[in-house]
């Protein structure tokens, strides 16, 4: 199963509507609910990400019976240093995103805490692509 | 042990007004957890909790969806907006209105016997 969702930069209206639909789906399949919370946090911290630092992106998810699959890419500034970025307490977000409850150098290390596998790769300049693994049964 | 309370018990403690989800004001809750900051909210494992905060926008009831908090007591006299009843009403969530401070409406409801998340 393939879902692919848009991401705004900078509109936090829409930030969390891939989250919710992603939440739907797996609540649908019977996921138990601890799962879908590990899940849905990490592609909400994710969106909220992409909303506050990059210009456009996109959330492509892919479910099979034993794991779902999610990628977060976007055209943006790009990660300089990731290892700083993982770290607990380091941001870059503007007044605007920690006026929002963001923003405190928590989302990627959430990320990590809610995924079974992450991988981050990023550009500068060009932009940032989150790959998020989780396995479907606990 | 927590300690259960009806989402109802709450706002008569509070002194306060349920905006959405008068249908689940009998649920109950067992923690509460008061955080401006969404992304500490997000990193919550407990369940039934009521979440206490002063922020209010649209990522509020968004993050409550995430993290299976089923009840948001905004306090300081902060309004809740049409968009944010619109999220809530799609997640059964309930939406309660506060007048008084964090701090007060944390002590009312430690004196009734609501249990920290940690």
């Amino acid at each position: 199963m393939e879902f692919s969702y848009e991401v705004e930069g900078g509109n936090f209206a829409k930030a969390g509507n891939a989250a919710s639909g992603v939440k739907k789906v797996l609540k649908q399949l019977n996921v138990d609910p601890k799962v879908i919370k590990r899940i849905v946090v990490a592609l909400y911290e994710g969106e909220v990400n992409v909303v506050a630092h990059a210009y456009k992106g996109k959330v492509l998810v892919d479910i099979d019976t034993s794991r779902i699959y999610i990628r977060i890419e976007d055209e943006g500034p790009g990660i300089p240093d990731i290892d700083l970025a993982m770290q607990v307490g380091y941001s870059t977000a503007s007044a605007m995103v920690r006026e929002m409850g963001f923003g405190a150098g928590m989302g990627l290390p959430n990320m990590k805490r809610n995924a079974d596998a992450i991988e981050i790769s990023s550009k500068v300049g060009e932009g940032t692509v989150v790959e998020l693994t989780t396995k479907l049964t606990s | 042990m927590a300690s259960s309370i009806k989402i109802r018990k709450i706002a008569e403690v509070l002194d306060a007004q349920i905006v959405c989800g008068d249908s689940f004001i009998d649920h109950e809750v067992d923690y509460a957890f008061a955080s401006d900051l969404m992304s500490d909210v997000l990193t919550l494992d407990s369940e039934q909790v009521v979440l206490i905060t002063g922020l209010t926008n649209i990522q509020t009831v968004r993050t409550a969806e995430m993290a299976d908090i089923n009840c948001i007591v905004f306090v300081r006299g902060k309004r809740v907006t049409p968009e944010m009843i619109e999220v809530a009403n799609e997640n059964n969530t309930v939406l309660i209105e506060c007048q008084y401070s964090m701090f007060k409406t944390i002590g009312l409801l430690h004196e009734v016997g609501v249990t920290p998340v940690y």
